[in-house]
């Protein structure tokens, strides 16, 4: 933790990462043999794969949520493979914002309170900043106007739209999000992928997102492709659709 | 607002969750409150019938009482080799002081817990009147500290319970018996003939027939020099802070001196063992109540937990560490415990209130229902 870690040019290095599950049962199953994995500060990449090819695990992995059986996670050059749970829990707070599929928010609360939970959990007490800073985010996702509404109340696309917001609350280097619009129709998931890629080049942040659309992920920077627990294909997008935002910055790291 | 409670993470989380669960946090605020209610209820009222009784026992009756050691037989013939058969009759008592008892008053005093403690001299005698005698147990009193230790002064009903030298203070019933007010005269005889003339200086009501009918008190010295102890003390009466406290505090002065100490607990030991029991029972109902309430508090925590796992995980994915989740849920059962126990104590306050007004309804009836004519010519 030398430096920032918004500063690191390199946002998330995996070596060697395998995992297990039903470790010493006669079932252990290997779901992960050895994923070798670099994302440069500012990517926009998509992880694909069928069902089973081990990407949750990945994604588990890579959010701090569970630890490998071998190999290392770096999050903007920090190794975690030492950090004990409160390390890990604080790190993965302040680097890294998860996006669900289900959205996930917290359904007592509203639209601006579940933006700023990451804050308030981190700092343990409430302030002026963090509403102010929670409400520009809602602004950011365009629901300034819904801010004061339950997060029940809301439509799909806007609780989504929202769990980006929040995910971005703590202005993490690493956003991970995992099939952000398979649950919402095609109109909406445009508009949350689009937030994303206009967070993602304003802001700098680093996003890896889990899809099984094939035309999303045909809008990213970079396609990394894993079957059965193993990276098949990690290639530069040359078929970024043209006229598409993600054409220009992609390379410039 | 820095220091507002409200603004906690933890605080503000657990509160919102329990109003999510709004039906499970009212059954459970109600089950503690409930649960609190029988606790406060039936300690309030248990404890207020042991004061009861035990303000009642010890009205009259000084929790420890110093007596001069019992008189016993001695056989002149030592034990000796050859087996002797002997009958020993116990010794009658004499009425005697206790020995040196300025000094054991002077040593009870400074022990912890003893309030007062008076010298006095007792023993049996006639009040007469007239025509009418009454068999009496004469108490000769120092008042400036008996009254420390027997509250006669705040039992008085008629005149004063200080007492001078040809003063004598008695009961209802015996000023009733042989007609006497206060100011009258009285006489007071001993067996042996001995007697004196006393005027009434006061009145008292224990609320006891027996001791309302049979005690009269007179000043310690007209005591010492009718019953023939001069300078003496019969038995020293001591007050204790802790009533439960006086059987330690008897040991004490019996292992400190020559002497016979009762205290009240000795004295009342079946009372005492039938309330030790009822404070036994009571306190394994409040402890089985608790349990209970705890039991009602933890299970409806836990259905809490199963259904809020989604979002506990999204807390714990958005960084929030384990012991913040922790405290979560212990500001919930706190806070169902904490105002379910301010309802409970709501809830007796108004139990014993009604029991209250429910017991008074037959007194307030009479009284409603006095003809006040009868009650001015009475």
């Amino acid at each position: 933790m030398a430096e920032p870690a918004g500063l690191h040019a390199t946002t998330l290095r995996l070596t060697g990462l395998r995992k297990s599950y039903g470790a010493g049962t006669a079932v252990a199953t290997e779901v992960l043999h050895g994923i070798d994995l670099e994302l440069g500060r500012g990517e926009f990449a998509a992880l694909i794969g069928p069902s089973g090819s081990g990407k949750t695990t990945l994604l588990n992995l890579i959010g701090l949520l569970d630890r490998p059986d071998a190999g290392s996670v770096a999050i903007a050059g920090d190794d975690t493979q030492w950090l004990d749970q409160g390390a890990l829990t604080e790190l993965r707070g302040r680097a890294i914002g998860f996006i669900f599929q289900y959205h996930y928010l917290l359904p007592v609360f509203t639209a601006l309170e579940n933006v700023m939970m990451p804050v308030l959990a981190a700092r343990g007490r409430l302030d002026r900043a963090m509403r102010a800073t929670a409400s520009g985010l809602l602004e950011r996702v365009g629901l300034a106007a819904w801010s004061d509404h339950q997060a029940s109340q809301l439509s799909g696309g806007q609780q989504q739209r929202v769990a980006i917001a929040r995910a971005l609350a703590m202005n993490p280097v690493l956003v991970l999000a995992d099939e952000p619009s398979g649950n919402l129709d095609t109109g909406n998931a445009d508009a949350v992928f689009d937030l994303m890629r206009d967070v993602n080049e304003n802001v700098g942040t680093t996003f890896l997102i889990v899809t099984h659309d094939p035309r999303l992920a045909q809008r990213c920077d970079r396609i990394i492709e894993l079957v059965d627990g193993r990276i098949v294909a990690a290639r530069a997008n040359a078929d970024v659709l043209p006229g598409s935002p993600a054409a220009g910055p992609a390379s410039s790291p | 607002m820095r220091l507002n409670p409200l603004g906690r993470f933890d605080v503000i989380v657990a509160l919102r969750f329990m109003r999510e669960g709004f039906m499970q946090t009212t059954l459970i605020v109600l089950g503690v409150a409930l649960g609190g209610g029988v606790i406060i209820f039936m300690s309030a009222l248990l404890s207020g019938l042991q004061t009861n009784i035990i303000h009642r026992t010890l009205n009259y009756q000084a929790p420890i009482r110093i007596f001069a050691p019992d008189q016993v037989a001695r056989p002149l013939r030592q034990a000796g080799p050859a087996a002797v058969a002997s009958q020993v009759q116990p010794r009658a008592q004499q009425r005697r002081s206790i020995d040196q008892w300025q000094r054991i008053r002077a040593d009870a005093l400074r022990i912890d817990g003893v309030v007062d403690a008076t010298p006095v001299v007792a023993g049996p005698g006639f009040a007469q009147r007239g025509d009418a005698t009454r068999a009496v147990s004469i108490i000769g009193i120092d008042p400036a500290s008996y009254f420390n230790v027997i509250a006669l002064d705040e039992r008085i009903v008629a005149g004063t319970g200080d007492v001078g030298p040809t003063d004598i203070v008695i009961g209802t019933e015996l000023a009733k018996d042989i007609g006497t007010a206060v100011g009258d005269k009285l006489v007071l005889a001993l067996a042996n003939g001995a007697m004196t003339t006393l005027s009434v200086r006061g009145i008292f009501d224990f609320g006891s027939k027996g001791i309302n009918e049979s005690s009269v008190y007179i000043a310690l010295r007209s005591a010492q020099s009718m019953l023939d102890l001069p300078g003496g003390a019969a038995s020293i009466d001591v007050r204790v802070r802790d009533p439960f406290a006086a059987e330690t505090i008897a040991q004490r002065i019996r292992g400190s001196a020559d002497v016979h100490v009762d205290s009240w607990i000795s004295a009342n030991a079946q009372f005492f063992s039938a309330m030790s029991a009822q404070i036994l029972a009571n306190t394994l109902i409040r402890v089985f109540v608790g349990i209970t309430v705890a039991l009602g508090i933890a299970s409806v925590l836990v259905v809490s937990v199963v259904q809020k796992s989604k979002e506990i995980g999204i807390l714990r994915a958005m960084g929030t560490a384990r012991g913040q989740v922790l405290r979560v849920f212990l500001i919930q059962g706190g806070v169902m415990g904490l105002i379910g126990a301010l309802i409970g104590s709501l809830l007796a306050c108004a139990l014993a209130t009604l029991l209250g007004i429910l017991a008074a309804v037959v007194p307030a009836r009479r009284a409603a229902q006095l003809d006040p004519a009868v009650a001015i010519r009475g």
